[in-house]
């Protein structure tokens, strides 16, 4: 584990979350100390131990093919924030 | 008997008199909502009262009854935590980002608990997204502790603790990820259960962590708890996670004394560091279960002390993927944005409380590129030993006992440091990390750290995965030979009339 | 394309499984409709709600994994892809990293020439389409300079396979036979309608080049908006000439995502970010690992249908027939297989593909009627083939037998046999209807003496008159010949 700080505003991006600068100092501060707390981790020997997959052994849990009720449209686009017909509607989406 | 009786009577009693035709669901559903209206006020326990669902349901049961039907919680009134969808009732989460948001399906938690005769009085209060120890992460409303109203109910299922504790309701459905059931039940005065992962359907409950989530039932006896679930146990087929194993019933295996148990108690937890009166009443506690018969054995959890840095890295890492689903695109709140990315932006921004966005953020950063194998890959990793640990010290004991919590309930904003109030998770983190049964039940009253009034605490005990019956039977012996919850009543203005 | 420098392709495909029902949830998996109509909380990503798999589905890729060659590891997971994007209802994705349901494999296929080439694949793995987003405001219906966009989510959480080839084609008509031969193997085996126009196979093209004899691969771009094999392969010849022009003038490839313009007939970069995205994979906590059993794989193995190079293989090489007349079979599964049925009883492929490409096709287009439902059954047709081979009759009357057939006169042999259609190869009958001829035509005797040759095709064909069709053409024409000759 590197010995680094957490860059906030990078990791505020990927989250699309937007922060003041008051809150990115605040919780710089906050999830550093959190880091440090949890660099505890390092003084444990994992080397030849897996990771948890599952907390319950179990493998192969399907479903079959079978057509279930849907939701109807109205009730679905009644809480929409923003519909236009019978679809919802979001702001302009820029090319990424 | 007047009404404000059937307030006082558990969920076994209850469905007793309303499967034997002594009392009707519709009155004991009026004497609760009577209740919620005499004592919320104080208590906050409730973000939404559903009187018109509860006297429907009531009068379903009542027919249902009058049919000939026997149900197993017929009538039982029924405090829902707001995290657990309610078809056609607002499910907030305690956030912003839901707070109007109706559900339009129902958890099969919940429609197992109605269809066995419950009767839904209220959604409760919790820490946003399931997110604290105290109930005070709640964006939307303020729970206080029953027992002393100024302090916290625990958390993050802080208001169906309260509306069990101030008799609002018999049975709160609440939800563990890292101790949300057990640290509330024993900061309130109750009984508090989480199952073995994977034995109640997580359908339709809003996911906090995936890989640690349980739903349990919050009561004032081992009794109702048991019934509670035996009621919503089971696999669920819209649940790929919930367990293919058949469900002994866990009310026919309560017992009355621990005779052959060997009981397990953890030489990392050493009670000392709880100051001298919960030592004692924790001693006193151990000392119970031996003259109950029960042979106590010490048993060492190593890892244990990496429990709190497993689990703030594993459960914000999976949160901080369920919660991206909140983007104002679907339902929700919207904050609105010149284009798609403002809009994501400043909707997320505007939704969420801080300790929510603190755990979007550690956990982003935890499985962000170059950082995934030294933090969360090591955390599950962390988490295979803690399991290990468990496995091997139930090689020696049936059952382990142990704290609930490091501290009764504490005053509001006392635990204002994120990590201090992390820290109140520390004996309840690793058994939801190895995904075992455990519950607590109340072990005593404690002026602890200069407290006015005395504060209920509670004795944890966990059992291997899948003995749901023996944890419950054991814990109901316990109960019935000490009565600790008995020894006082909520501290509310209704009480002191 | 500049001969000093090679192309090297990968195709990445996406195909819609065809299932009754999304991969996750039970709503429908269909085509089309009003929007938003096949939705519920699962596939909308609505708070509380879980994903279960959809058997079929993983049924589709383990027998598409065998067929291919792949590998079916005994142990498989989900994971999950996380971004934001409004089409995605939960912004993450359910995939699968790195450890999909099958790996390796290969896709043979056929070339112009008849050619088989081998393109090897990575991996398939399993995991779900997201909504569809249509964009307004611009115009032409693109994202930029939209204002906004709308969303219909019908199709978020239908079961997608993603097929991904090593980069092992180096000419655009390589890479469309490639997926030609992957869209006809994918339809044999009854796993999808891969249908560009309706979006069930989808692809995009990672596109390098480097001089000939180089190991290095060079930079590679990504063509996406292909919307048919057409556009595939002018997308690639257009990409490869552009990154050829681009290196002669001394210029390097940027590696960037590059989107098709039909229009246009170049490939224009779509800026992506400087930093690829993040998609912080995590193993799926709502889902368990998947076990595929070895028994399972070989019930598959031993069910599998035939493929179509293993057809094409026995069709161009075994048989002998053209790369034309092969496709054309492999292409029609009931037409093969009705084919197939005839060759067997007749053991013989030529005439069997003659037939029913030409006659027999013929008449079922003419009745609007498949061949497999015509009304000539295969023991019939490889009945008629055996007097055709065995000169029990020509093939002119042939013709006309099948057409009798088909309206229910029975087996050919009983209609001959009835009829008496049978073709007179007795030279003594045959002479003296020749003679006939030539006596009762003088002047065009006279005519092919004289040095117009061409006339004996109307000599033979009055003499066929004569017989009422029924003699042997060959020998028809050798008597003609002979007594014009003498």
């Amino acid at each position: 584990m590197k010995s680094d700080t957490i860059d906030i505003r990078h990791v505020a991006a990927l989250a699309r979350i937007a922060l003041t600068d008051e809150e990115i100092e605040r919780f710089s501060k906050e999830l550093g100390d959190l880091l440090e707390h949890v660099r505890a981790l390092e003084r444990l020997d994992t080397q030849s131990v897996a990771a948890t997959a599952q907390v319950v052994e179990s493998r192969n849990v399907f479903r079959s093919d079978s057509p279930r009720p849907c939701l109807d449209r109205e009730e679905v686009l009644e809480a929409a924030p923003q519909r236009q017909g019978g679809f919802f509607r979001v702001p302009r989406i820029i090319a990424e | 008997m007047t009404n404000d009786d059937w307030t006082e009577h558990g969920a076994a009693a209850i469905a007793a008199a309303v499967n034997g035709r002594e009392r009707s669901a519709a009155e004991v559903t009026r004497a609760t909502l009577a209740r919620v209206r005499s004592v919320d006020g104080e208590v906050g326990a409730y973000l939404s009262v559903l009187d018109d669902l509860a006297m429907v349901h009531a009068e379903q049961v009542d027919g249902r009854i009058a049919r000939g039907e026997r149900l197993p919680l017929a009538g039982v009134p029924l405090a829902i935590k707001d995290n657990m969808c309610l078809r056609g009732t607002r499910t907030t989460c305690a956030s912003k980002i839901l707070e109007e948001w109706v559900a339009p399906y129902t958890a099969t938690a919940v429609a197992r608990m109605l269809e066995a005769g419950a009767v839904p009085i209220g959604k409760t209060n919790c820490d946003e997204f399931a997110m604290g120890s105290s109930c005070e992460n709640s964006a939307l409303g303020i729970t206080r502790n029953p027992y002393d109203l100024q302090r916290v109910p625990g958390g993050s299922s802080g208001g169906s603790a309260a509306a069990v504790a101030a008799r609002e309701a018999a049975v709160g459905l609440g939800s563990d990820t890292g101790g949300s059931i057990r640290e509330p039940a024993a900061f309130c005065n109750l009984v508090g259960f989480k199952p073995t992962y994977g034995r109640i359907s997580r359908y339709g409950l809003i996911a906090f962590a995936s890989s640690l989530d349980q739903i349990g039932p919050l009561t004032r006896t081992v009794e109702d708890a048991a019934l509670a679930y035996d009621v919503m146990a089971g696999h669920d087929p819209c649940d790929a996670t919930s367990i293919q194993r058949d469900v002994e019933p866990a009310a026919f295996a309560l017992r009355d004394d621990l005779k052959g148990l060997r009981i397990g108690l953890v030489r990392e937890f050493d009670t000392q560091a709880l100051g001298a009166q919960s030592d004692e009443l924790y001693r006193a506690a151990y000392r119970d279960l031996e003259l109950l018969g029960a042979e106590l054995v010490e048993v060492s959890l190593p890892t244990a002390e990496y429990g709190l840095a497993t689990y703030y890295l594993i459960a914000p890492a999976e949160c901080s993927s369920n919660l991206a689903r909140f983007d104002g695109v679907r339902y929700g709140l919207r904050v609105p944005g010149e284009d798609i990315r403002a809009m994501y932006d400043n909707t997320r921004a505007a939704g969420f409380g801080p300790e929510v966005k603190r755990r979007i953020l550690i956990g982003t950063y935890a499985l962000s590129s170059g950082y995934y194998d030294a933090y969360y890959v090591r955390a599950q990793k962390a988490r295979t030993l803690i399991a290990r640990d468990f496995e091997r010290a139930f090689a020696q004991c049936d059952l382990i006992a142990c704290p609930a919590a490091s501290c009764p309930a504490f005053e509001f904003n006392a635990k204002s440091d994120p990590y201090s109030m992390y820290l109140m998770d520390y004996y309840t983190i690793p058994m939801s990390l190895a995904g075992l049964p455990a519950l607590s039940v109340p072990c005593g009253w404690t002026t602890q750290g200069g407290a006015t009034v005395p504060l209920p605490i509670g004795l944890q005990l966990c059992a291997p995965i899948f003995a749901e019956r023996l944890l419950l039977g054991a814990a109901h012996a316990y109960e019935r030979a000490t009565n600790h919850a008995l020894a006082r009543r909520p501290a509310l203005t209704a009480e002191r009339v | 394309m500049n001969s000093a420098y090679e192309a090297v392709i990968g195709i990445e495909c996406h195909v819609e499984l065809k299932t009754e029902t999304k991969m996750f949830c039970g709503c429908r998996n269909e085509f089309g409709g009003e929007p938003n109509t096949r939705v519920c909380p699962v596939c909308l990503g609505m708070p509380g709600a879980l994903p279960v798999p959809n058997a079929r589905a993983i049924e589709h890729i383990v027998r598409t994994g065998v067929a291919l060659g792949a590998t079916i590891p005994t142990f498989s997971k989900f994971d999950r892809k996380n971004y934001f994007y409004p089409d995605m209802p939960k912004d993450y994705q359910i995939s699968q990293y790195d450890m999909p349901l099958t790996v390796g494999g290969a896709v043979n296929y056929w070339l112009e020439d008849g050619t088989l080439q081998e393109c090897r694949l990575t991996r398939i793995h399993l995991e779900e389409d997201t909504g569809k987003s249509t964009h307004a405001g611009s115009g032409d219906g693109r994202i930029a300079g939209s204002s906004y966009s709308l969303l219909d989510f019908n199709r978020a959480g239908v079961p997608l396979m993603e097929c991904v080839s090593e980069p092992e084609l180096h000419t655009a008509g390589e890479a469309v036979a490639y997926l030609e031969s992957l869209r006809r193997t994918l339809l044999a085996l009854g796993v999808s309608d891969v249908k560009m126009e309706e979006g069930s196979l989808r692809c995009d093209a990672n596109v390098s080049v480097r001089p000939v004899g180089s190991s290095v691969l060079g930079t590679k771009t990504e063509i996406k908006n292909m919307n048919s094999f057409r556009s595939v392969e002018r997308a690639i010849e257009s990409e490869i000439a552009r990154q050829i022009a681009k290196l002669e003038a001394g210029e390097r490839i940027v590696q960037e995502t590059r989107g098709w313009d039909e229009h246009r007939g170049v490939t224009h970069s779509m800026r992506s970010k400087e930093e690829a995205h993040d998609y912080r994979y995590f193993p799926e906590p709502d889902l368990v690992p998947l076990d595929i059993s070895r028994e399972e794989v070989e019930v598959f193995a031993a069910a599998l249908p035939t493929l179509p190079w293993e057809r094409f293989e026995r069709y161009a090489r075994q048989y002998g027939l053209g790369r034309k007349q092969a496709t054309q079979l492999i292409d029609n599964p009931p037409l093969a297989q009705y084919f197939d049925e005839v060759v067997t009883r007749s053991k013989n492929p030529q005439q069997s593909s003659n037939f029913v490409l030409g006659e027999l096709s013929r008449l079922a287009n003419e009745r609007e009627v498949a061949v497999a439902d015509s009304g000539v059954s295969a023991a019939h047709l490889a009945e008629l083939i055996e007097l055709v081979e065995s000169k029990r009759i020509n093939s002119k009357i042939a013709k006309e037998l099948l057409g009798r057939m088909w309206e229910g006169e029975g087996s050919p042999a009983a209609i001959v046999e009835r009829e008496a259609l049978a073709q007179t190869s007795d030279p003594a009958a045959i002479e003296r209807f020749v003679d006939e001829v030539l006596a009762a035509n003088g002047p065009v005797v006279a005519d092919y003496r004289a040095g117009k040759t061409n006339v004996m095709g109307f000599l033979v064909g009055q003499v066929m008159k004569a017989s009422r069709g029924k003699a042997d053409p060959a020998l028809v024409n050798e008597l003609v010949k002979k007594k014009l000759s003498s």
